[in-house]
Parts: structure tokens; C-alpha cells; sequence
């Protein structure tokens, strides 16, 4: 459902994206990992049209991103986005934050997108916070209230983008809870992140990304357990054992 | 001071009529420079290069020429162009489009304070440009901005004196045509004085309490 054919982006003369092709099948959870800088978010950025690109092509069902056509908010609200500073709206409640999407670009009925949001507050375990603010919740609430927000738009496919990197280690695991969740639920998943645990229980695939090209990509469990090409082995290893 | 009192009692209601004239002006003008200086703004952060250049070159157009002379062109010069303003009417406008570039300025500043982030995940939910305004940036952009714009109010309200140069009688040209037909300039002035600070002081208040809010968070 998600395509990428050979997508090249350059910030000035930095070349970030290097030719990066793939493809995301309907509800697959797909892992991205690699060392800072080699382009991983982007990739991310480029798949819903934040970022634009240079060459090659993005798909989504079928329909080509570009950031600057009117058809990008049909792709947005069909690809949702996590990001690692949750970004929640701070003038807004936890609700009004939830159905901010589903009220006023999708313009659905009040009443039922008001249920929604409540339930879906209940599905990340917040159900008691509706009416609080973001800035009261610690970041991992914060977290699972902008994933709410993101199923709140009944995605086909939700983009994360290292969403437990800016989190205390003690409120990792509430996220990646809802995460491994959502993925049992069978909703198709690109996640940028740096934590193997939960790319190695939960992925179906990991692409190891390192200097704009994949370098290396195939099956979750062999691919963090046996990884073929030095550079991944070498990624690995600082990021398993740092010490 | 016996003296003074005296004065006062007898040249209040004249100064008052000023006073009803001051507040026209200020609140006429100060809504006009808000208009103009959101729409001024919005064209400064609109991403189309055109309506930002000039944008740009009006603001710095109006900023660059004195209220006063501003006043004198739309009162003197506009009739010689086929278009009559009353003194009150171009009082507003003048005032009205001369602080519209300040007005701007404090706006773009509040829009540009907000986190990108704010911005990135408004159109992640699909949301255009017009609707990201509506939505996340002007609501918080507020916050930031009212309390510089708590003083252009205040000095709004002294500068609506500068209409008495095109014959509108507010405040100002009460006292001085009181003054000068009385000869008594002490009373007369340390009146007008305190009726402005008179004025000032709420919204002063108004302002710390801007402070305040926006400090909070």
C-alpha cells in the first residue's frame, strides 16, 4: 500500500535520500533502523508530504505524493503520523486534540466522533485525562494521546517517528504497549526507532538505512539477529552492547 | 491648589467631550491597525513570495513616514485627489494605518514563535493552510502577542492626541483652545495630563495581567 521507487531528496548539497526503493504491504509493520543522519525520517517525511522530494516517486493506494497537489490531504488522512515530540496541540484537551482531525478536515458528525475519541482515549488507557491539558501529562501519555489523535483519522496506515526517543526509559514500555497492540490489531506500521526489542518481537521487516541507501533489509528476527552486511553488524553492535 | 479645583470643576465637561472624541479615535484606530496589521502579517507568512515582498515594502513604507505627516496627507492632500475625509474620519485611518506596521511586526513575531512541530502536525492531519492558522497557530500565537499589543494600546490612546493637528477635537486641542482662551495653561494642562494617565492606568493594568497569563505557561 505504501510505495517508494527510488526517491532521492537533497537538503542543499547534503544528499540524505540516496535511490531508497520499498514497499509496505497492507498490514505489515515495518522497522527502520540505522544510525542518526542516514535519512530515516525523512523517508517518513517524504511518505506523508511534509518534506518534498527530488526524484522518483512515492505511492500511497495507489496515489502519487506531492506535497504541493491538492491530493496530499487525501494521502495525509489516509497516513497519519506519531512524532517523537508528540507535537499535541497545548491550547486544546486531550479530546479536542483527538478529533481536531476527524471534526474539521473530515468534517464527521460531532457526536460520533466524540464517542470515538473517547473510546480510543480508553483503547491507550487515558480515558480519565480527556479534559486534562497536554502540558500536564507526562510524555508518555502525551505520546499514546497523539497516537489516539493518529487512529482518530481511521488511517489505513500510521507513520511513527521515533516516538519513544524523547521519553524517560521508565515510560517507554507504556508506548510501545499500545504500539505491539495496534500491530496485533493488524494496522499497517512504518516505525522509525531505535529500539530493537520491539523492531525484533513485533516487525515483520527491518530496513537497516545507513548513509541515504538501504543497506540491508529482510525478516525482523534474522535480520537483527543475523545480520549479513558488516555495516549492520557493526550498527548492532554499538547499539546492543555500547559498553 | 484652591484655585485649581475651581478650574477643574468649570472646564470638565468641556474636556470631556475630548475625552469621548480620544476614545473614538483610539478604539477606531486600534481596530483598523489590527485588520490591517493580521492581514499585513498573514501576507508576510504566506510562503507566496510576492504577497511577502510587499508586504514587506508596505510596512516599511508606512513605517518610514511620521503620523503626523501621514495625517496631513490623507486631511489635505486627498481632497486635491477627489476624495473628502471628515478630520475624525482621517484621524482613524491615518492613526489606523500608521501603527497597522507595528501591529504586523508584534503578529509575525507571535506566528513565527510558534514550534514548527505545531505546524507539522496540523497538516499531518490533513489540515491546509487557512485551517492551520485558524486552528494552532493563531490561538497560541495570541498568547504571545498580547502583551506587546497591550502596548500599543497605550500608546495608541497618547498618540490619537496627534489628531488635534488636522482639527479633531479631542482631548488635546480641548485643553489647548481652553488654555488659550483662558490663559490658565497650569490648570487646564495638569488636567488634560491627568485625564490621560487617567485612561492609561486600566489599561496598564490590562497589560500586566497579559503578562501574567503568558508568563504562566
Amino acid at each position: 500500500m505504501i510505495d517508494l521507487n527510488d526517491v532521492h531528496k537533497s537538503f542543499g548539497e547534503n544528499e540524505v535520500l540516496k535511490g531508497i526503493t520499498a514497499r509496505v504491504e497492507k498490514g505489515e509493520v515495518v522497522c527502520i533502523v540505522g544510525p542518526s543522519g542516514s535519512g530515516k525520517s525523512t523517508i517518513l517525511r517524504c511518505i506523508n508530504g511534509l518534506e518534498s522530494y527530488d526524484r522518483g516517486e512515492i505511492n500511497v493506494e495507489g496515489l502519487k505524493v506531492d506535497r504541493d497537489a491538492a491530493s496530499i490531504v487525501k494521502v495525509r488522512t489516509q497516513v497519519s503520523m506519531v512524532f517523537q515530540r508528540f507535537n499535541l496541540f497545548p491550547h486544546r484537551t486531550v479530546l479536542e486534540n483527538v478529533v481536531e482531525g476527524p471534526l474539521y478536515v473530515k468534517k464527521e458528525a460531532r457526536a460520533q466522533v466524540l464517542e470515538r475519541g473517547r473510546a480510543l482515549l480508553a483503547q491507550v488507557g487515558l480515558a480519565e485525562k480527556a479534559e486534562a491539558h497536554p502540558p500536564e501529562l507526562s510524555g508518555g501519555q502525551q505520546q499514546r494521546v497523539a497516537i489516539a489523535r493518529a487512529l482518530a483519522m481511521q488511517p489505513k496506515a500510521i507513520l511513527f517517528d521515533e516516538p519513544t526517543s524523547a521519553l524517560d526509559p521508565e515510560l517507554v514500555g507504556d508506548v510501545l504497549g499500545v504500539m505491539r497492540k495496534l500491530a496485533d490489531d493488524g494496522m499497517t506500521m512504518v516505525v522509525v526507532t531505535h529500539e530493537m526489542g520491539f523492531a525484533r518481537d513485533v516487525a515483520d521487516r527491518v530496513l537497516f538505512i545507513d548513509g541515504g541507501v538501504i543497506v540491508e533489509q529482510g525478516p525482523a528476527r534474522a535480520l537483527l539477529n543475523q545480520p549479513q552486511h558488516p555495516r549492520t553488524q557493526d550498527f548492532l553492535r554499538r547499539v546492543l552492547h555500547p559498553l | 491648589m484652591k484655585g485649581f479645583w475651581h478650574d477643574a470643576a468649570e472646564f470638565f465637561p468641556i474636556l470631556m467631550s475630548g475625552v469621548a472624541l480620544t476614545i473614538v479615535v483610539t478604539i477606531g484606530s486600534l481596530l483598523l491597525s489590527t485588520v490591517l496589521g493580521l492581514i499585513w502579517a498573514m501576507m508576510r507568512v504566506s510562503g507566496i513570495k510576492a504577497l511577502s515582498m510587499l508586504s514587506a515594502s508596505l510596512i516599511n513604507v508606512i513605517r518610514g513616514i511620521p503620523i503626523i505627516v501621514l495625517l496631513f496627507y490623507l486631511y489635505f492632500v486627498m481632497p486635491d485627489l477627489g476624495v473628502t475625509l471628515s478630520a475624525l474620519q482621517a484621524a482613524i485611518l491615518g492613526l489606523g494605518i500608521a501603527y497597522s506596521a507595528y501591529q504586523a511586526e508584534n503578529f509575525r513575531a507571535g506566528i513565527e514563535a510558534i514550534d514548527k512541530g505545531q505546524i507539522e502536525a496540523a497538516q499531518s492531519i490533513g489540515m491546509g493552510w487557512w485551517l492551520t492558522m485558524r486552528r494552532v497557530v493563531l490561538p497560541q500565537a495570541v498568547r504571545i502577542v498580547l502583551p506587546p499589543y497591550g502596548n500599543v494600546m497605550i500608546m495608541m490612546l497618547k498618540d490619537s492626541s496627534q489628531a488635534s493637528t488636522i482639527t479633531v477635537a479631542e482631548l488635546a486641542l480641548q485643553g489647548k483652545l481652553i488654555a488659550s482662551s483662558t490663559f490658565k495653561n497650569t490648570s487646564v494642562f495638569t488636567l488634560v495630563a491627568l485625564m490621560y494617565l487617567t485612561m492609561s492606568i486600566p489599561l496598564i493594568l490590562l497589560v500586566r495581567h497579559f503578562e501574567k497569563r503568558a508568563g504562566k505557561k
